[in-house]
Parts: C-alpha cells; sequence; structure tokens
C-alpha cells in the first residue's frame, strides 16, 4: 500500500531521476529552487504527464511504466490536486466548484451540493458557497481549491504551493486549515512548497529536488 | 495635440454620419401611420414567419455544428489550425451570391452532389431547407470565430484539473468548458442569428424569392421596393429595431461574461 515512483521526469529542459516510495499517512514536502521540477512531479502523479522512463505505481497497481506501454489517464486515478494557479472555474459558484469533483465522481448535482459544502465548512469556507468563484480574494480561493482538492476523498493529495500568492496575513490562517485537512487525511499527500515553516509544520519528511 | 484631437474628431464626426444619415433618413420618410398594414399584408407577415423559421433553425444549427468546430480548433496544432480557420472565414469575406452560386454547384439539381441527393429523392434548390443551408453557409463563421478566441484565451489549466478531478475529454467539455463559455457562446449565436435573419445574396440565388416558401424579410423589402414602397421602408424599419435589440442582447452578454 504506497506510492512507487522509480522512473525518469522529464518536460522541456528539467529532466531528473527519481526514485521514492511514499506510504499513506506520510505528508512528504517536495522542495528545490525553481524550475527544478517540483510541480512537473505532482503531473506525473497526477497523470497529467507520462514519464519519461522508469515506472509509477499505487497500491501495486501500476498507473504509468513506459516498459509495458501501461498509461491511466487522470480521470482514472484517484487523485486530488490543489493546482498552484488554483484553475477555479469563475463563472460557477464556490458550491458547484467544489460539488464539480463530486459529479466527475458520479454524484448528481444535489448530492454533490450537499457534500461540497461540508467540505467548505471543513476549510473554514462555508459562507463562501454562494459566491462566485471569479469575486473570491486571493485566501478564499485557495480554501475552495483545497475544498475541491479533498472532496472526493483521494488516495492521493497533491498541493502545489498552497499557501503561495496569499499575503503573509491570511497565510497562518491558512497553514491552520491545511494542518487540520492533513492531520484527518489518511492517503498519500505530497506538497510543494519554498517556504520552510511548511515543511515543518506540515510535512513529514522531504523530498529535495534540483541538488 | 489639441489641434490634432479636433481634426481626428471631425472626423469621427463624418465617419458617424456616414452609418446614422441613412438610418435617420429612413426614420423620418417611413409613413408609420401605414405600419400596421404590415401585419394584414400577406408578403411582409408570411415573410417574418419564413424568417423566424429557419433563421432559429440556422441559429441552432450553427451552434450544434459549430461549437464543437471551434473546440477542436483551439486544441489544434497552430498550423492546422490557421488552415481550418482560413476555410471557415471564407463566407465571411465572399459575396453572398457568390455563395449561393457555390451552394448551387454542389448541392443543386446539377450540382456535385445534386445527384447522390436526387437519386434518394432529395432536390434541395428552392426549398425551405435552402435557404437555412444559405443562411448557415454565412452565419456560421461568426459564431465559430468568436467562439474558437475564447476558448483558446480561457484559463486552460482548469481543463487540467478537470481530468484530475475524473471528467474524461467530453465530459470536461459539457461540465466544465461550456459554463466557462455560456456567455461568449451566447453572443456568437446571437451574432449569428442576426447575421441570418438578414440574409439575402445566398439565399435569393440557392433557395430564390418565393412568397410563402422561400421569401424571408430581406427579399420580401426588395419585393416590396417595386410594388410599395412605403411598405418597403416600414418592413425596413422593423429589421432595424431587430438590429438593434441584437446589439442590446450582445451587449448584456458580453457584460456577463466581463469583456465589455
Amino acid at each position: 500500500m504506497s506510492l512507487i515512483i522509480d522512473g525518469r521526469i522529464q518536460r522541456g529542459e528539467c529532466a531528473f531521476d527519481l526514485q521514492e516510495e511514499i506510504f499513506p499517512g506520510e505528508v512528504v514536502a517536495v522542495v528545490g529552487p525553481n524550475g527544478s521540477g517540483k510541480s512537473t512531479l505532482l503531473s506525473v502523479v497526477s497523470g497529467l504527464l507520462r514519464l519519461a522512463g522508469g515506472s509509477l505505481s499505487l497500491d501495486g497497481r501500476c498507473l504509468d511504466s513506459s516498459v509495458d506501454g501501461v498509461y491511466v489517464s487522470p480521470e482514472d486515478r484517484n487523485v486530488g490536486m490543489m493546482f498552484q494557479s488554483l484553475h477555479l472555474v469563475g463563472q460557477l459558484t464556490v458550491v458547484d466548484n467544489v460539488g464539480l469533483a463530486l459529479r466527475a465522481r458520479g454524484s448528481s448535482r444535489n448530492d454533490a451540493r450537499v457534500v461540497a459544502q461540508q467540505h467548505l465548512d471543513a476549510v473554514g469556507a462555508a459562507h463562501l458557497a454562494h459566491r462566485k468563484a471569479s469575486e473570491l480574494s486571493g485566501g478564499e480561493a485557495q480554501r475552495v481549491a483545497l475544498a475541491r482538492a479533498i472532496a472526493t476523498r483521494p488516495v492521493v493529495l497533491l498541493l502545489d504551493e498552497p499557501l503561495s500568492a496569499i499575503d503573509a496575513e491570511s497565510k497562518e490562517p491558512l497553514r491552520a486549515v491545511l494542518e487540520g485537512v492533513l492531520s484527518s487525511f489518511s492517503g498519500i499527500a505530497l506538497l510543494v512548497t519554498h517556504d520552510l515553516v511548511d515543511v515543518e509544520s506540515l510535512a513529514s519528511r522531504s523530498i529535495r529536488l534540483g541538488s | 495635440m489639441k489641434h490634432t484631437a479636433k481634426s481626428l474628431s471631425l472626423v469621427a464626426v463624418i465617419a458617424v454620419a456616414v452609418i446614422g444619415v441613412p438610418i435617420v433618413g429612413l426614420f423620418v420618410r417611413v409613413p408609420w401611420t401605414r405600419m400596421v398594414e404590415l401585419w394584414s399584408n400577406d408578403t411582409a407577415s408570411q415573410a417574418l414567419l419564413i424568417t423566424l423559421q429557419t433563421s432559429l433553425i440556422a441559429t441552432a444549427l450553427c451552434i450544434v455544428l459549430g461549437v464543437p468546430l471551434a473546440w477542436a480548433m483551439s486544441n489544434m496544432s497552430p498550423r492546422v489550425r490557421t488552415f481550418t480557420r482560413a476555410i471557415v472565414t471564407v463566407p465571411v469575406v465572399l459575396p453572398p451570391v457568390v455563395g449561393g452560386i457555390a451552394l448551387l454547384s454542389a448541392l443543386g439539381r446539377k450540382g456535385v452532389f445534386g445527384g447522390l441527393l436526387s437519386s434518394v429523392g432529395i432536390s434541395l434548390p428552392f426549398t425551405q431547407t435552402a435557404v437555412v443551408l444559405s443562411q448557415l453557409f454565412v452565419a456560421m463563421p461568426f459564431l465559430v470565430l468568436a467562439v474558437e478566441g475564447q476558448f483558446r484565451t480561457m484559463d486552460r489549466g482548469v481543463i487540467d484539473a478537470a481530468r484530475v478531478m475524473g471528467f474524461g475529454p467530453f465530459r470536461t467539455f459539457a461540465h466544465v468548458v461550456l459554463p466557462m463559455t455560456k456567455a461568449p457562446i451566447i453572443a456568437g449565436a446571437i451574432l449569428a442569428w442576426a447575421r441570418a435573419v438578414g440574409e439575402f445574396g445566398a439565399s435569393i440565388t440557392f433557395a430564390g424569392s418565393l412568397r410563402g416558401k422561400t421569401q424571408t424579410l430581406p427579399m420580401a423589402v426588395y419585393e416590396l421596393l417595386e410594388r410599395d414602397w412605403e411598405l418597403a421602408m416600414g418592413l425596413s424599419v422593423v429589421m432595424i429595431l431587430f438590429a438593434v435589440a441584437v446589439i442590446f442582447g450582445l451587449r448584456s452578454q458580453l457584460l456577463n461574461s466581463g469583456n465589455a
């Protein structure tokens, strides 16, 4: 029961080999300078990018293997992801943005709204439910994106700089929310960050890229 | 600077006058008292009905065919997209009558596919289907070009996010891309509808101007010119009011999408 990466990760100029095994309950910080491939690693785990070599497996199931030609597309992996640029649907309400992830996994519109509301509660964004996503502040949008990432109870949670691009004032409350979410999360979490405070307060160990 | 600005404003006034004077002229000359006659006039009322029928069907087809085409174009490699866009743009720059002749040469009785069609008992020229096809031909590019741009400039990262959430490519389009681009699609459809309503050259060539069958409003105006000049003006005013309504409809759509 683990995520095993043993392969070559490559996008553009950035290329590196990685061998890691990550177990449920671990929160692994991915650190390293800009351009070292932190986000690229998350893309490989989510399935948005294929490995350039080697293989990736989750719970013994092969997700990507250049040798066997296996490739499980993103929609068929049970992964939750919070993107650095969030990528909320500005035209939809907050509750429907979170609900999207549930609808993708087969929930009806109404069921999705009910469950989405619970997840919004969990990140302290319940009051935002009926606002349009385009009207949110940076910190608010980040809470909503976090709620969306955890809404389907994924096996793997990928967080790409979840505390970046917000002012120092909203950073601490959001870090507390993230701490709460991660402590009750029983799956595998990867956390890309630049901030050593994040590594110390949120992660159980770290992977350094580009050294 | 001020001097330049003044001479530029003069040019601007002339430019507005070029468009405004004919319209003002029409509104001054139109016999308002005879406007009610339009309702009882067979030519006008039949043309209105046919125009609504054909243009709405053409607009629906524009959406059903044009939106997927625009989506496909937004995902093409730049070279293929440039080529496809060139084809799609042809009806915009082509004299509509040439479009009508092209439609005739492809789908007319002696056209390239005319034999095939008539072998299964279909004859298109001088039917309402021909009117719809003519309108589709001239109107669809407006929708496709408007929507394709939106598809390319939208936050494409949302598509990645949707994939990770669990949407396959088709459901990503339905659940994520369409809600994000609803306003520009409606705006494009309004534009295409306006173009379809005003269609004259291609339809009159391919479908003819058969009263009660293929004669749309612009053709009716043209026919009335010879019989009843005043009513022709009346009908023109109706079409101008329609155009104004379209502009307001577009404006509210663009405001919705935050582009105005």
